[in-house]
């Protein structure tokens, strides 16, 4: 079976800036105009996104009971987004 | 005490950027080229598809085509390298604050001081080649040895994402065997010269005598032994150390070829310009004046001498240039590409002989004039005041701004 493909979407994100200076995503609006909350962040790591191609702050996150990542990049977020077909 | 010197070296650093940045072009052969408009149209680097079909960094893009023609080309995006080889010197500035960069994607990592707290030269390499890999996607290769040349070697040794280990009691095995051009300060030249003394790998250097060496090759000479010898006891530069400015120098291929010398100097007082803000900005004079010029064969020729009173003046650099161009340049064949340098520089604040023929009224006007000058372009932009002979010049590029280091050298 072929590897689904991806693409790079950058998405609107509501944040929480905590006093220590961390920043926690809270929700995010897709492409669609839909706003999605985040249940939980799961862990924090700088990483490179392989399948978009973009690196930065990867954010585990639980989004509906499903594990997503999400990248912070410099001082933007995206989201690997499979292409459906 | 024996050293711990890493060399990391990102590989193929623009290609493999680009196909990171892209992922779409992974399954091709892909080579990063210079813009074929503005005759800078060459390989600059290529992705491991590209180099199997033969693909060199170097050849016009119509050699690589010739060999693989279903080559995939992209332009250079220099910001995007920047940033690369900025986050990877964070994670290795994590390591040791020793680190010090060999052009944008090559660094040496001294970790002496760290192994005791963070494990072997070994375990320590691989944990930055895995950093590197999940942080930014790249893969690096990395040497470990006691010394900077033996950890270059390494880092050139096994290719890609992998790490080699020299260490000082094996040495002569794994290095010797190998043909002289692989270590640093054996370029095309001096391989040359070696070879036409039988001299072919790197056990030839280290077993012929040094007084050789130094015969023929002077201190370099010396050297290449004590390096081949595993005697480099070169230092890895501190991360805040700051490199002194030796030239500064500006150079550009334009877009036709000039043809004669009223063209050569519209494009000499244009790269001067960049030259003075420079100078300016170091707070530094020039004391000497070098040219290269390059003709359409491709032949180059470098010329250089002093100037009677220094300075950062364009116009006065320009005009030294220029006059250096018209004593030695014959003429043989229209002009490429051309490179004016300041050397000898001087710190601002050395107090100046003047020489007893200048009129040093008329050079405190002209210095007065151009600080006046940088300070309009520092306010509003640097293309708001030049000549006006510069306005419109159809064979400049664009933008003929530097925008990358290259190396500066050998470790001394």
């Amino acid at each position: 079976m072929n590897e689904p493909e991806y693409r790079k979407v950058y998405v609107d994100v509501t944040v929480l800036m905590r006093k220590d200076g961390t920043l926690l995503p809270k929700s995010f609006r897709w492409e669609d105009g839909e706003k999605y909350p985040i249940d939980r962040v799961l862990h924090i790591t700088p990483a490179a996104s392989l399948k978009v191609g973009g690196r930065g702050t990867r954010y585990t996150v639980k989004i509906n009971g499903m594990e997503r990542y999400m990248f912070r990049e410099e001082d933007r977020w995206f989201v690997e987004a499979p292409i459906i077909r | 005490m024996e050293r711990t010197i890493l060399h990391c070296d990102m590989n193929n650093f623009y290609a493999s950027v680009e196909c990171f940045l892209n992922p779409k072009l992974k399954p091709y052969p892909v080579a990063v080229c210079g813009s074929a408009e503005e005759r800078h149209g060459i390989v600059l680097a290529k992705n491991y598809k590209a180099k199997a079909f033969g693909v060199s960094t170097g050849e016009a893009i119509w050699q690589a085509k010739q060999k693989c023609k279903d080559l995939v080309v992209v332009p250079p995006h220099y910001e995007e390298y920047m940033k690369f080889s900025k986050a990877a010197r964070e994670i290795y500035e994590d390591y040791t604050d020793q680190v010090e960069a060999f052009g944008m994607d090559e660094c040496w990592l001294d970790v002496t001081g760290s192994t005791m707290v963070m494990g072997s030269g070994e375990k320590i390499a691989n944990e930055i080649r895995e950093r590197i890999k999940f942080e930014l996607g790249l893969t690096i290769s990395a040497g470990v040895s006691f010394n900077k040349v033996f950890s270059k070697l390494g880092s050139d040794m096994k290719k890609p994402d992998a790490v080699t280990c020299i260490p000082k009691e094996h040495f002569k095995e794994m290095i010797w065997k190998l043909p002289a051009s692989e270590m640093l300060g054996v370029g095309r030249a001096t391989e040359k010269k070696l070879s036409s003394f039988g001299i072919r790998t790197i056990g030839d250097i280290a077993n012929w005598p040094v007084d050789f060496f130094t015969r023929k090759l002077g201190k370099c000479g010396t050297d290449l032994w004590r390096f081949a010898n595993g005697l480099d006891q070169s230092k890895v530069a501190c991360v805040d150390a700051e490199v002194p400015v030796k030239s500064v120098g500006h150079g550009i291929t334009t877009l036709q070829d000039l043809e004669d010398s009223a063209e050569v100097w519209k494009v000499m007082l244009a790269l001067c310009q960049e030259i003075g803000h420079k100078l300016y900005t170091y707070n530094k004079k020039a004391t000497g004046i070098a040219i290269d010029i390059r003709d359409n064969t491709l032949y180059t020729k470098q010329w250089q001498r002093g100037i009677p009173v220094s300075t950062q003046s364009p116009s006065l650099i320009a005009r030294e240039a220029f006059d250096l161009f018209q004593a030695r340049y014959e003429w043989k064949n229209p002009i490429r590409s051309l490179t004016v340098r300041a050397i000898n520089l001087v710190s601002t604040d050395f107090a100046d002989q003047l020489n007893i023929f200048c009129d040093a009224e008329q050079m405190d006007r002209q210095e007065r004039l151009d600080h006046v000058i940088e300070d309009i372009r520092r306010r509003f932009g640097k293309s708001i005041i030049c000549n006006a002979c510069l306005l419109n010049n159809p064979k400049m590029p664009p933008d003929c701004e530097t925008k990358v280091i290259m190396p500066t050298g050998v470790p001394t």
